[in-house]
């Protein structure tokens, strides 16, 4: 219900239109709109191992980047381990933390707010006895996950607040993480 | 078969309104009503529901409340003796106990097969209610046996449900209201809560039906929001038709004992699984309030109104830091689930091509195809389009466009 008067283009480098754009197309052909994403798993060594990430699948055909991506994963000293990379909860914190802020660079340009800086802190709490195996009622998973967000943009503290509820709201690692997920695995 | 030029399906607050603004314009018309006037009310709704606008606006064309209580609310016998008040003031011309079975397309018109014979008609109005049916979640059917299942349809008040336990799913009006009711039954009561919108009955001394009326939101039209699907699906504000709570949000029923969690997301293996996004949409919600507010001071400030009181903000909701995750199905505490997940209409019998991919009827402010309408629906042209004050207003404008139609065919 506010408007803000744009004096100058506000630009967080979104490509807001062809987000819009994609919207009117995939109303057309929502058949277009179902992507799978895959993420390939080599084990190196130990708790070592490595992802490698390329190929999914949307717009109705497998599609193939210009680069391959790897995220590399280990457990730290205090575990023994040789701490070449981080944990995969830590990678998961990582993915909340990127998802959220990518989310609301891209609400605060569809809605004209111009940000300066934003960071994000994710902080997530694991009693690992649960993983352990030591007590039925710890579980394995993070207990909670809190994530401080610091903004400097040209809008209010209501309008950064919304910013960040929105983006919560669209949020696919939100989602992935506060929703029971099915989930199969199979050996080959 | 009978011929008649023009059909009204229901005799609800819409199909009244249709026929007494086709009445003014001399447009000669029957209405079909699968019971009697204001069927729905009388028979589908919870015994202590009362409407959430003030009787003082339950404005309809060529009618108004004239009773003692403006400022109360109408409980369902009062809104059915409202209803058959206008009826018999308009002299509106209606079939009762003619259940619609079909409507096919017919020779530039339609054909309607009902229970009671067959009709036939140049220009059909769809007015048969927006929440004939109740919208369950499909993983109802995941629900262990031994648990009773019933829908705000079917519920009528708290002696229905067996002793024991109710999970409550959706924080609408009609969630809030039933979690409170059965809570003050005595009932241990759940509450799973998504997406919802928190507002204050009062605000600055007056009704907050009042306020959204003054400043214009009740009269928005489609095109001056930018996303009309998704206003057309916003869910109900938690509203109850009583002055004796400010607010019948989250706090209020945490106050009074019921457990609230997030999302009903999942059940699995007897498990229900609810969503950790509960203080997302307690947030989203008191900020939604908040920019209302922000309207309704901007807008007061330029009024200079007498006898308004000071601009206020509330205490953000008391959201729970820890709602529960999961709650066993199987173990006895739960022994009835009420699904409050909203209403959707049933247009089963209109066998015609003017339904989206997902079964909703497709329409522009009300106009389906050619010589077919359809009134009453959440949003359908202005935000209290499915309210009894705004009803009227599409009403009037659906009437204009027949008589605009017919004097073109006519020419």
């Amino acid at each position: 219900m506010q408007q803000n008067v744009i004096t100058k283009p506000v630009s967080n480098g979104v490509n807001t239109e062809a987000l819009i754009g994609a919207r009117g197309a995939f109303e057309q052909m929502p058949e277009a709109a179902a992507f799978t994403f895959r993420s390939t798993c080599d084990w190196n060594e130990g708790t070592n191992n490595t992802n490698t990430i390329n190929g999914f699948f949307g717009l109705g055909e497998n599609q193939e980047r210009k680069q391959t991506f790897r995220i590399d994963s280990d457990h730290p000293e205090v575990f023994a381990a040789a701490d070449r990379a981080p944990t995969p909860p830590e990678i998961v914190l990582a993915a909340l933390a990127s998802c959220l802020t990518g989310g609301v660079a891209a609400v605060a340009q569809h809605r004209g707010i111009q940000l300066h800086k934003m960071r994000a802190v994710v902080e997530g709490d694991l009693d690992v006895r649960g993983i352990l195996g030591m007590d039925q009622e710890v579980r394995n998973g993070f207990s909670g996950i809190r994530v401080a967000f610091e903004i400097d943009a040209d809008a209010t503290p209501d309008e950064i607040r919304a910013l960040v509820a929105q983006s919560q709201k669209r949020s696919a690692v939100f989602d992935i993480l506060t929703n029971p997920t099915n989930v199969n695995v199979t050996v080959a | 078969m009978t011929y008649i030029g023009t059909i009204i399906i229901g005799a609800g607050q819409a199909g009244l309104a249709m026929s007494r603004c086709l009445s003014d314009r001399g447009i000669r018309h029957v209405l079909l009503e699968r019971g009697e006037i204001a069927n729905s009310w009388s028979h589908e709704r919870w015994d202590s529901l009362r409407l959430l606008t003030p009787n003082w606006q339950s404005r309809l064309p060529g009618f108004g409340y004239d009773g003692p209580d403006p400022d109360g609310f109408m409980s369902m016998p009062e809104i059915v003796g409202y209803l058959r008040d206008y009826a018999r003031a308009s002299d509106a011309p209606v079939e009762e106990r003619t259940r619609v079975l079909s409507v096919t397309a017919s020779a530039g018109g339609y054909e309607i097969q009902t229970n009671r014979g067959a009709w036939r008609c140049d220009t059909l109005v769809l007015a048969s209610g927006a929440c004939n049916l109740a919208s369950v979640p499909a993983l109802s059917a995941q629900v262990p046996p031994g648990i009773e299942q019933i829908n705000a349809l079917g519920y009528r008040n708290p002696g229905q449900l067996a002793p024991g336990g109710v999970l409550v799913v959706g924080a609408s009006a009609t969630g809030v209201q039933l979690a409170a009711e059965i809570r003050a039954a005595g009932h241990e009561v759940t509450l799973a809560a998504g997406e919802h919108i928190r507002v204050p009955r009062q605000y600055r001394g007056r009704d907050i039906q009042w306020w959204l009326e003054v400043t214009g939101v009740h009269a928005t039209r489609t095109d001056e929001v930018d996303d009309l699907r998704r206003a057309r699906g916003v869910p109900s504000l938690q509203l109850a038709g009583s002055h004796e709570q400010p607010f019948c949000d989250l706090g209020w029923l945490i106050a009074m004992g019921v457990e609230v969690t997030g999302r009903l997301g999942a059940i699995r293996d007897g498990v229900a699984l609810f969503s950790g996004g509960l203080a997302n949409h307690c947030a989203l919600s008191d900020l939604k309030m908040n920019r209302l507010l922000d309207t309704i001071d901007a807008w007061a400030e330029t009024c200079n109104l007498p006898g308004i009181g000071p601009a206020e903000r509330f205490a953000p909701t008391p959201c729970p830091s820890a709602p529960r995750l999961t709650m066993p199905l199987g173990d006895g505490r739960i022994r009835t689930i009420l699904w409050a997940t909203g209403f959707r209409p049933d247009h089963s019998w209109l066998q015609l091509p003017v339904f989206d991919r997902k079964g909703a009827l497709q329409h522009h402010e009300g106009r389906v195809a050619p010589g077919l309408y359809v009134l009453g629906l959440p949003f359908q042209r202005r935000r209290n389009s499915a309210l009894l004050d705004g009803v009227g207003h599409d009403a009037a404008a659906i009437a204009d466009d027949i008589l605009f139609q017919r004097g073109r065919s006519a020419a």
